[in-house]
């Protein structure tokens, strides 16, 4: 807005004394009953409600919303969650009833994921990314009317802290794009403290209303107490040798900058690295994404000088968030929005799972062997983009299922993204990183073309049975700059 | 070969038995003994069969079949006898127990190698009889866990109670030239432990160990490899034996110690276990 612009400063009225403003007041926005509350906001068919899922499986705050939401008899909605659980299951009748049309996530598993791959959601479901999910609300491709923040604390004015409270868990990171964008937002907690909760991750100029109920969730779904590297041999051999194709590839220096998930191949792969750093001496510059135990501890002991954390994992980490400085709260946008300048783009290395890769590296982590949801790209395709090496570390079959196909089941991360894949039966180089390849020459480091690992797969599995689907398209695989990458089929039961 | 590591895999585990040549191991125990509950053993020996049958074998793939004094002794070798693999692991070895065996190998005309595994008192006590049964026999194995047991000793991760029947079976072993394997280490969570129950064995003369979790195998591999000194030592050895022989000198001195035989052949097993043997080495004991 060109606010002083071609204005005549002169005509501008002034006030007279008698329209001087009063002292300003704190607003009122606690209430404390969810039905006042949702039948106050006078939602209309085909809104748009968010919430996020810091509270992962323990959550109860998505379930109680839309029960009270259905209770209005509004139609159409478009839920717009980070992820969601088996604990939300509990909301399949409103799929049936029409009360939720269309699901926008970047995770789904459980029972709520194979109703809508049987078809029982009447619209679509768009899969992202975390960093495309930022993007999408940020830039105003998705239009949220109502996020409701599930809130471990908060004060009576919506300042909003994931580190204090019964039910702590970290950071915030999913939901601060909604609480910038969203028309209005509502922090709903079962923690009210004294005014300033802190240290705050939503301040109250971007809350709404504060909604006090009994409890958001259950704590142990929320974070396990520790998370554990695998002890299955398998799993070490993959977290050993990745260790390897980390080293050849040169990067495994000082100023290292480092991503893991939180499966157990992938904090082997950790493990291992924290003691090839102590042992060269190599002191890293940040490491990012979900956080557990085992990064806080790198941490302390000087092998990374930050953690950008989106998401705590464990106990061990919201600790950590609590008192360490260098311990740093990441937005989902700050993660891997691909529209600004984001941390994956700073990345090294990351290490990623897979449920299925095919000949060109497409990974696919959205669906499992039987096609029906079972996860999402979460930071996936976010990680692969942005880091200059991307490593999948998987076992070559799961349950006498083979990782390797022809074409994955659904693209969730493109195959041009993905640089090596290590199984337990060979280290397999994109060709598309001819320079990854030279280098692993150099380090005499054995590698296998993925077809001849794929075969050597099938020749003991066999190979699996297609899956059987319908022609009906019940969503889309979006890639995290919004464009399309895949179609989502429904399953025949 | 020199086995630096054997690894127990149960013969009833199908995941453990698929992944059993990627462990890292030198050598591994396929068990159908004590891993394998007694309704299980049929199963085991079909499934043992399958793997075998079905992927290419590996080199050094042992069995461990079942006591004499079982029922399962004979019906294991019948299963095994045409099987592509390295060789026998004996338990409750005792000289009638390895005759009956080798009875049985040369019946069938099997090129199979023997590891006895000694774990009774008269085993232990009979442990030089028993390497001289067959020649087919390529190590002692001690097995702590029942030997203990029968000596009535309380065992121990200090393993003083095992002193005397680890010198007795590397003395046996070394007798006839032939690798004393150690007793696995059953903690599998303890890494250090096991580093120093490994120090001790390799310390009092056992050449190679066995490992009940493939997360023992490397620590035992590092621990029975050779160290840099010992490589450049035996290549120098190797080295006096060529310009020996080539001047037609029996004997010759390194670093002011006269090298015989012995030394000699030490050398030439430990550059064996190093992976820096060659070939022509073959003449020069000759």
């Amino acid at each position: 807005m060109n606010y002083l612009n071609n204005i005549d400063v002169r005509t501008v009225k002034v006030l007279e004394q008698s329209e001087f403003p009063s002292k300003s007041q704190p607003k009122n926005k606690l209430i404390e009953n969810a039905e006042e509350l949702i039948r106050g906001l006078g939602l209309k068919d085909n809104a748009v409600v968010s919430f996020h899922h810091h509270l992962r499986n323990g959550d109860k705050v998505l379930n109680t919303i839309m029960k009270e939401i259905q209770r209005t008899g509004v139609k159409g909605l478009t839920l717009v969650a980070s992820s969601l659980f088996p604990v939300h299951a509990e909301i399949i009748p409103l799929l049936q009833d029409g009360t939720i049309e269309n699901i926008v996530t970047s995770y789904i598993s459980g029972d709520l994921a194979k109703a809508i791959s049987y078809g029982e959601l009447k619209g679509n479901i768009i899969m992202q990314t975390h960093g495309g999910r930022a993007r999408s609300i940020l830039n105003g491709e998705i239009e949220i009317d109502v996020a409701f923040i599930a809130s471990p604390s908060a004060d009576k004015y919506g300042n909003i802290s994931g580190v204090n409270g019964p039910n702590s868990c970290g950071t915030l990171g999913y939901v601060i794009a909604d609480s910038i964008k969203a028309k209005t937002v509502v922090s709903v907690t079962d923690c009210l403290v004294d005014y300033p909760n802190y240290p705050a991750d939503i301040t109250e100029d971007y809350v709404d209303y504060v909604l006090l109920i009994d409890s958001i969730g259950r704590k142990e779904g929320i974070v396990s107490g520790t998370t554990k590297v695998t002890k299955d041999p398998i799993g070490l051999k993959i977290a050993k040798d990745t260790l390897k194709v980390m080293e050849a590839t040169g990067l495994l220096k000082d100023g290292l900058s480092y991503q893991s998930g939180a499966g157990g191949i992938s904090l082997a792969v950790t493990a291992f690295l924290r003691d090839y750093m102590i042992e060269n001496n190599i002191k890293g510059s940040f490491a990012s994404g979900g956080i557990t135990g085992y990064l806080t501890n790198m941490l302390e002991e000087g092998l990374f000088s930050s953690l950008f954390d989106v998401q705590c994992f464990d106990l061990e980490a919201i600790e950590s968030l609590k008192r360490n400085p260098n311990h740093i709260r990441m937005s989902a946008s700050q993660y891997g929005n691909s529209e600004v300048s984001a941390v994956v783009d700073n990345l090294d290395i990351v290490i990623l799972g897979a449920t299925e890769i095919d000949t060109n590296f497409n990974v696919n982590v959205t669906t499992g062997a039987d096609g029906v949801l079972m996860g999402g790209s979460g930071g996936h395709a976010d990680t692969a983009a942005g880091s200059k090496v991307s490593i999948i570390v998987s076992k070559l079959f799961s349950s006498r299922i083979p990782l390797i196909k022809d074409r994955v089941d659904v693209i969730t991360t493109p195959g041009t993204t993905v640089d090596v894949l290590v199984t337990e039966r060979g280290i397999c180089v994109n060709p598309l990183r001819t320079d990854l390849i030279e280098a692993f020459k150099k380090a005499k480091l054995d590698i296998i073309d993925i077809k001849d690992l794929k075969a050597y797969s099938e020749s003991i599995m066999g190979k699996p049975e297609p899956i059987e689907k319908t022609d009906r398209i019940i969503g889309l695989s979006q890639y995290r700059d919004g464009r399309i990458i895949d179609y989502i089929y429904q399953v025949k039961k | 070969m020199n086995y630096r590591s054997l690894l127990f895999i149960p013969g009833n585990n199908p995941g453990m038995l698929q992944s059993s040549d990627i462990l890292g191991a030198d050598g591994i125990i396929i068990d159908l003994e004590d891993a394998v509950a007694l309704t299980e053993k049929d199963a085991a020996r079909i499934l043992v069969r399958e793997y075998l049958t079905t992927f290419e074998p590996r080199k050094g793939v042992f069995i461990r079949i079942n006591p004499l004094d079982s029922p399962y002794f004979y019906d294991d070798l019948d299963v095994i006898k045409d099987l592509k693999i390295t060789g026998i692991v004996l338990p409750k070895a005792g000289v009638e127990p390895m005759t009956k065996l080798e009875e049985y190998l040369d019946e069938h005309d099997l090129d199979l190698e023997v590891i006895p595994l000694v774990e009774t008192a008269m085993g232990l006590e009979t442990a030089l009889e028993i390497v001289q049964v067959s020649d087919r026999i390529i190590g002692l194995f001690l097995g702590a866990e029942d030997l203990t047991l029968d000596l009535g000793a309380k065992r121990t991760k200090e393993s003083k109670e095992i002193e005397y029947a680890r010198s007795r079976i590397i003395a046996a072993a070394k007798a006839f030239g032939i690798q004393a394997f150690d007793t696995p280490f059953t903690d599998t969570d303890d890494i250090e432990g096991l580093r120093i129950d490994t120090k001790n064995a390799k310390d009092l003369g056992m050449t190679g160990k066995t490992a009940i979790s493939p997360r023992h195998v490397d620590e035992i591999n590092k621990a029975f490899s050779p160290t840099e000194e010992e490589i450049d030592y035996a290549l120098r050895v190797v080295e006096g034996v060529k310009a020996a022989n080539e001047k037609g000198l029996g004997a010759f001195s390194l670093d002011g110690k006269m090298i015989d035989a012995p030394i000699i052949k030490r050398a030439l097993n430990l550059l064996k276990t190093s992976g820096d043997y060659k070939e022509e080495y073959d003449e020069l004991l000759k």
